[in-house]
């Protein structure tokens, strides 16, 4: 071989990359609280969480999605390949509808959740947290399909509150009224397409709107100029994770962990554990941890996700969960996410209990430290199971929507 | 597709390799409908005789009969003729100094050696009768709590303490180890490590220093303690007496009719379709294929789960033996050979360097420049395989990468062939003379003649993260592949490859067992 | 004249390990070590001017953690410091870089393959399932499967109970991990040569098998089964280089009144009615207690320093048969300056890396064809380190030491004892692959030391100067090592104990067997243990 004289690359680059969004999320930012996500600067908090919050709530609030992880799904078999990938049907998804979908591996245990876009017949994107390459890979021996990696290569934004789609109206999106909760269609924007779906992580009237990077800039100016008389907000990941708990929804690494990461036994969770035997088919003949669901589904499961109204103000982060206020017979569970909800004055959370505990209207005990001056305080707090989520306005389905 | 109306069938195997017929005779004999699809024209398998030349035939693929089970023999009551029988093994040296391995002893070395080898057989076979027995159960399931399966693991325990403190020490030991440094430990005599580290490398992706050759030396003595015969007529008379046997017992066994696929409904098995478009309807279908081909292309990965297709991609299946037929007119002189040692089994494997470096190209995707032969002449004592005053040399050649660099085209298998006969001149000057005609299968067309993947001896190489409770892979080491009706019971399964018949018949016992537990 | 309590022989760092807890269970413990240092080959050496040379090992992360911390070694000088990645040059000019941050790491491999990329945080998974595995059985005694004792069945029991709990798939990938090849197992992960290659080397450091033999994914376990504070699989630096390491154990030993003699080399052990009874030193001295421990490897113990007519004969023979295999050197390098690598930008956080020149699966394995043809790998693999680029007290300001771990490196060449010639061939291999990325480092040296496995074996006494004082296959783990029946720290002579590497867990900086081996003479001797067990993980 020859000797090395000089670089023939570029090093990669070191630290947080600025997604496409960066340079106006920066010039709205007043607090300086970011973090990592995915690979990518993602604010904590842009100028107040919990005020960011309230434009969930209240007017209109944007999110960069842009490091959620994105694989594009095509070929012949690409339907054959998600329904034996995931738990649900997908062939009752048509296109234009999103689906939220979890997948498994053979042991029936969540690998994670996400939602797939069915954008025109026979081409799907699956969007999730984490990433699942050579997951996905592996599914497609046997099907005549290909897998992308495309998540650099499409720009997301969330936006979401009760006049987002009084801002999408006014910025020009023709159509939007017929758009009912997971629909999605295709505009032009500026000369690009864009994609809008009715899809959030908020359990309120919202939309994501997906694009070519090189059009971002002109999107989100496009967006803030029509949404400035709707109060609109840029938000970080503070004030949705709020909206997502107040909504019951799933977080990986909070509510389960993917189970290809687990290094312990037992510490992954089945679909029927988080509450969502709703999305496992099991007329379907095959799937992705069919045998092991089957199994559990006639044997019982060792946890129950459990959405929790906890009486008091105190909120219950990382609290034990017991069957009784003495504590007796050992912790049944845990709190996975709790907090105090703004719109609702309710304390809630979300756990894990072992089963049989956590039906729903069951009483359970949490117990709860919390700090005063100096002074840590223990409380017995006594919780219910509920059902529903703890927030789901009748907005968030109305189509057509309000205009705020 | 013609749907046969008459084509209902309690089980339907597909493949008439030996296992797939013992399989079949054995479920036959237990009162089954048996319906037996093969490919080729012929049934067996690798394990058939046939004309390679006009005049003289051979065992195509496996030459010699060491490993057949009693179980198998006694249970089909088969009495299969041997023409040569406890064979010796004739270790070639250059200078006309062999060695001759009788199964016990041998001849030609010190008497150290002589006596360490009397030691290492006794070992050896206690050892081997302990994995014989265990060879002939459907291994046990790892991690769970199935009484049956406990009490086949509890048993295993139980015999391995059975042997005593000293010979349990040896033999956790020794199952990890590699042949090589057993072989250091005890023997001076190069031509001896030699002829011995290639049985336990014969169709294997393994040198004598790879740790595992000490399991596939115990796994090839776990029939008749390593006791090699050649049927009369070839090994196509085991399979032919096999196929009798199933078809008295009521099987139907049809040539010519390759399977396409095994049809999966509603996610379990309800029977095969044919390249000439029949379908037969079963809700068994046991294979006698490699499980890769089973999973890949009969069943089809999308039937199975991520995990468990992904594991099966993975199996490693890459065969190294490559076999050459050789039509002679006349025997080749070998110096200081005398006419009746050709009915014996003679090995080129000078010493265990020479073995391990005719595996170090394998690594690369090459083929061994100074091969290690098997040679047999069937013909020598089996005066139907070639004209009278001829012969016929068939050898096992080693290695042969099934993944050769740039593929095995003309070319390349010239140049393997050029390699042989100029290995094979060193021993016998006059060999290139005597040749007629040849014929030289690499794994490249063991696997387009005989449809194993990979061209594999064993289906699955034969080694310990392959073995036992994980062959051929996690999931699907009890016979029994995770699609409702999809059995295997070929050599990739446990216990492995070689004619034993112990794979078909554990499967079929199993399915037995099965059937009867539900 | 004196008796001791007991006698440790040999103060490397598993010696010195069990001589400490010894002492700190109040025994009169004396350590005697053949060199004019200690530390075995736990050792930092000034041999060129101001330089410090971690002469033979070199890194530090298998330090069982509660050793450090129940011996208090921070007290006694050890600073261990994590090192900056990884790094494999490649022959096309540009290199495949580990890094620490996770995200540059990520964007790293996906410049290969974004499939590998995602495949890693299942390797790493999957393989830290092994670890947590094997992590647990590290201070504790292996149980003899052949022994009905309840202590040994009530281990067995334990680590079965252990393995049934992770349910049949784990329990099958756990299996076929203990047996295949690193090659294989790596196979199943990712397709970029490099990435496997890069990895494929912790399954073959310090054993002599190839990548492609079976039973070498276990051998990844001993290069990621450690920690730095807790960072399971990160390595470190012992500041003032390896010798710290055992300075710090010999300070907590002398802190606990233990006594410490060098130049004190064992020529036989003093055997009386199958009972030990002292050592007899090679200066004629003797030193006398009914307590002996051998922290040599195990056939330096009994083949050289014992008559073979004191021991059982299935023992002599089974030891005869322990692997000892030499199969990798050294190169000990004072610079004048930091080497530049054109292949990387000037202020590469990879100069902090480790470094390697070996970019392909094919010539890892050549590496190892060469060693069984009973020669150095003329391509080898190198694992290249510049402690100094992390550590100031090595060098003088602006100069560096460096450390060449070379595999493969036979103790014979072709059955001779090395020559001159030899050694300068053996370093020129080295050096010319090093220079291919680097051109200035050949006018850098100022002073090369070249240690063979024969070198090794001479100088600190370790048969064939095997890292790991005996191969790691499975044939000699866990039951079987060092000899099936022996594998409880316990040899067949009363009162002769071991605890050395040659021991369960075997090698590596770990101080495992010598803290084993120190609760196993506790317990003989019904003393109260001082030996910590495992922190647990669950």
């Amino acid at each position: 071989m020859s000797i090395v004289q000089e670089p023939v690359r570029e090093a990669v680059p070191q630290g947080p990359l600025k997604t496409p969004f960066y340079p106006r999320v920066v010039k709205l930012d007043t607090v300086n609280q970011w973090h990592e996500w995915k690979g990518y600067s993602s604010p904590d908090a842009l100028y107040c969480a919990d005020l960011e919050y309230f434009a969930i709530r209240n007017s209109t609030a944007v999110f960069d999605l842009s490091p959620m992880t994105k694989y594009r799904i095509t070929g012949p078999d690409a339907l054959d390949y998600l329904n034996r990938l995931v738990t649900r049907d997908m062939a009752k998804v048509k296109p234009g509808r999103v689906a939220y979908a979890v997948w498994c591996d053979d042991q029936g245990q969540v690998i994670d959740d996400g939602t797939i876009f069915h954008l025109r017949e026979g081409e799907y994107r699956l969007c999730c947290q984490e990433r699942h390459f050579a997951w996905l890979q592996a599914a497609t021996i046997g099907f005549d399909v290909e897998v992308v990696h495309e998540t650099d290569e499409i720009a997301g934004l969330a936006v979401q509150g009760p006049t987002s789609y009084s801002v999408l109206s006014t910025m020009g999106v023709k159509g939007l009224e017929d758009l009912k909760p997971f629909g999605l269609m295709h505009v032009d924007f500026q000369g690009v397409e864009m994609m809008i779906s009715r899809t959030g992580f908020t359990a309120d009237l919202g939309y994501e709107l997906w694009i070519d990077p090189g059009k971002a800039l002109d999107l989100w100016d496009a967006l803030f100029a029509a949404g400035t008389d709707y109060k609109i907000r840029p938000i970080g990941t503070h004030a949705l994770d709020l909206a997502r708990i107040e909504a019951g929804y799933l977080a990986p690494y909070a509510e389960f962990l993917p189970s290809d990461e687990t290094v312990r036994t037992g510490r992954s969770r089945s679909p029927l554990e988080l509450g969502l035997e709703w999305l496992v088919d099991f007329k379907k003949p095959n799937f992705n941890g069919r045998r092991a669901l089957a199994e559990e589904k006639r044997n019982g499961s060792t946890w129950q996700l459990v959405k929790l109204d906890i009486e008091g103000n105190k909120i219950a982060h990382s609290s034990y969960i017991f069957s009784n206020s003495k504590a007796k017979g050992g912790s049944i569970g845990f709190v996975t996410s709790a907090t105090w909800s703004p719109v609702c004055k309710q304390n809630i959370a979300l756990g894990t209990v072992k089963a049989p505990h956590g039906k729903p209207g069951d009483t359970v005990w949490v117990e709860i430290y919390y700090q005063r001056e100096m002074h840590w305080n223990r409380e017995m707090a006594k919780a219910t199971v509920v059902d529903k989520p703890f927030w789901f306005p009748a907005r968030r389905g109305a189509t057509p929507p309000g205009p705020y | 597709m013609t749907k046969n109306m008459d084509s209902q069938y309690d089980a339907i195997v597909v493949g008439a390799g030996h296992n797939g017929l013992v399989c079949s005779a054995l479920l036959a004999k237990a009162g089954k409908r048996v319906l037996v699809l093969e490919a080729n024209e012929q049934v067996g398998g690798a394990a058939i005789t046939r004309e390679f030349a006009e005049g003289y035939s051979v065992s195509a693929c496996a030459h010699l009969l060491y490993q057949l089970q009693p179980e198998v023999r006694k249970e089909l009551k088969l009495a299969t003729r041997l023409v040569c029988e406890d064979m010796t093994t004739i270790a070639l040296g250059e200078d006309g100094k062999h060695l001759r391995i009788k199964t016990d002893s041998v001849e030609g070395v010190s008497d150290e050696d002589a006596a360490q080898y009397r030691d290492f057989r006794k070992r050896m076979t206690r050892f081997s009768n302990l994995l014989r027995k265990y060879f002939n159960k459907c291994p046990p399931r790892l991690g769970t709590r199935d009484f049956k399966d406990l009490m086949t693991l509890g048993q295993l325990g139980l015999d391995v303490r059975m042997l005593g403190k000293a010979e349990m020490e040896s033999l956790l030991r020794l199952i990890f180890m590699n042949i090589h440094d057993e072989l250091t430990e005890r023997f001076e005599n190069p031509m001896l490590k030699g002829a011995i580290s290639l049985d336990a490398v014969l169709g294997t992706h393994l040198g004598p220093r790879s740790p595992n050759t000490m399991m596939t030396y115990l796994y090839r003595m776990s029939g008749d303690h390593g006791r090699s015969g050649i049927p009369a007529g070839g090994m196509g008379s085991v399979s032919n007496e096999l196929a009798h046997a199933a078809r008295s017992a009521g099987a139907t066994i049809r040539t010519s009719m390759p399977v396409k696929r095994i049809i999966i409904e509603n996610g379990r098995a309800t029977g095969v379709e044919t390249e000439s478009g029949d379908r037969f309807d079963s809700l068994m279908v046991i294979s006698n294929a490699d499980p890769k081909t089973t999973l890949m292309k009969l069943i089809g990965a999308q039937h199975a789960e991520t995990g468990f297709a992904n594991r099966m991609s993975h199996l490693r299946a890459k065969g190294n033996a490559a076999k050459l037929h050789l039509a002679l007119d006349g025997l080749p002189t070998i110096e200081g050979l005398s006419k009746k040692d050709y009915a014996e089994r003679i090995v080129i494997a000078p010493d265990e360097h020479y073995v391990e470096r005719a595996f170090n190209p394998a690594k690369y995707g090459e083929s061994s420049p100074n091969p290690v032969i098997e040679i047999t002449f069937p013909s020598f004592r089996d005066e139907t395989l070639a004209p009278t005053g001829k012969h016929v040399m068939s050898a096992v050649v080693q290695y042969a990468p099934y993944g050769l660099k740039g593929g095995w085209n003309d070319e390349a298998k010239a140049a393997f062939m050029k390699a042989i006969i100029d290995t094979l001149s060193k021993y016998m000057p006059d060999i290139e003379q005597r040749i007629t005609a040849s014929e030289l299968l690499t794994p490249a067309d063991i696997e387009r003649e005989f449809h194993i993947s990979g061209g594999h001896w064993h289906h699955a190489e034969l080694s310990l993260d392959q073995f036992m409770f994980v062959r051929p892979v996690n999931g699907a080491a009890q016979y029994k592949m995770p699609i409702d009706g999809v059995y295997l019971c070929g050599a990739g399964t446990h216990p492995g490859g070689g004619v034993s018949g112990a794979a078909g018949r554990n499967a079929a016992r199993t399915i037995l067992s099965r059937e009867k537990a539900a | 004249m004196k008796t001791y309590d007991a006698i440790v022989v040999g103060a490397g760092h598993n010696g010195l390990t069990t001589a400490a807890f010894l002492a700190k269970a109040g025994l009169d413990v004396v350590c005697v070590e053949k060199n004019d240092y200690i530390g075995g080959a736990t050792v930092s050496r000034n041999l060129y001017k101001d330089w410090w040379y971690s002469n033979c090992s070199y890194v530090c992360s298998l330090l069982r953690p509660e050793i450090y911390r129940s011996l208090e070694l921070h007290k006694h000088g050890l600073q261990v410091t994590p090192y900056g990645g990884s790094l494999t040059f490649m022959q096309n000019g540009d290199y495949y870089g580990s890094y620490h941050d996770h995200e540059a790491a990520y964007r790293e491999v996906a410049r290969f393959s974004r499939k590998d990329a995602d495949a890693f945080k299942n390797y790493s998974a999957d393989t830290m399932r092994q670890c947590r595995l094997i992590r647990d059985f590290l201070l504790r005694t292996p149980p003899d499967p052949t022994s009905f004792k309840p202590r040994d069945l009530m281990e067995l029991i334990r680590i079965g109970g252990k393995i049934n709990e992770m349910g049949e798939d784990r329990i099958g990938e756990t299996v076929r991990f203990w047996t295949m090849s690193v090659a294989e197992y790596l196979d199943e992960y990712f397709e970029t040569d490099v990435i496997k290659t890069a990895l494929s080397a912790s399954g073959i450091i310090g054993t002599a098998l190839g990548i492609h033999s079976p039973g070498t994914a276990y051998v990844l376990l001993h290069h990621y089964m450690g920690d730095v504070d807790g960072n399971v699989g990160s390595w470190g630096f012992a500041r003032g280089g390896t010798g710290a390491v055992a300075n710090a154990i010999a300070g907590a030993f002398q802190a606990e009144g233990g006594e410490l003699r060098t130049e004190a080399g064992v020529d036989k052990f003093i055997v009386k009615n199958g009972k030990v009874a002292g050592v007899a030193l090679d200066n004629g001295d003797e030193v006398h207690a009914n307590v002996v421990v051998s922290a040599m490897d195990v056939k330096r113990t009994f083949l050289t320093c014992m008559d073979k007519s004191d021991l059982p004969e299935k023992f002599h023979n089974r030891v005869e048969n322990f692997k000892i295999r030499g199969s990798s050197g050294k190169i000990n390098i004072a610079l004048d300056g930091l080497p530049t690598f054109p292949a990387l930008p000037k202020d590469s956080p990879l100069y902090l890396a480790d470094m390697h020149f070996t970019d392909s699966m094919e010539r890892m394995e050549r590496a190892y064809d060469d060693w069984k043809d009973g020669t150095w790998s003329k391509d080898p693999y190198i694992d290249m380190t510049m402690p100094t680029t992390n550590d100031p007290t090595m060098a003088p300001p602006g100069k560096h030491f460096m450390s060449c771990f070379v595999q493969y490196c036979p103790r014979e060449i072709n059955g001779r004892e090395w020559t001159q010639e030899d050694k300068d061939g053996f370093q020129k291999s080295v050096f010319d692959q090093i220079s291919n990325y680097s051109p200035d480092f050949k006018d850098l040296v100022l002073h090369a030391e070249v240690r063979t496995p024969q070198d090794i074996e001479n100088e600190i006494g370790i048969t064939e100067g095997n890292i790991f004082h005996g191969e790691l296959t499975m044939d000699q783990l866990m039951f079987n090592r060092p000899v099936p029946g022996y594998a409880q720290y316990r040899s067949p002579i009363d009162g002769l104990y071991m605890c050395g590497s040659s021991n369960h867990p075997g090698g590596g900086i770990m101080g495992a067997p010598g803290a084993n081996a120190a609760r196993e003479i506790l317990m003989d001797l019904k003393r109260p243990n001082t030996v910590p067990e495992n922190f647990g993980d669950d």
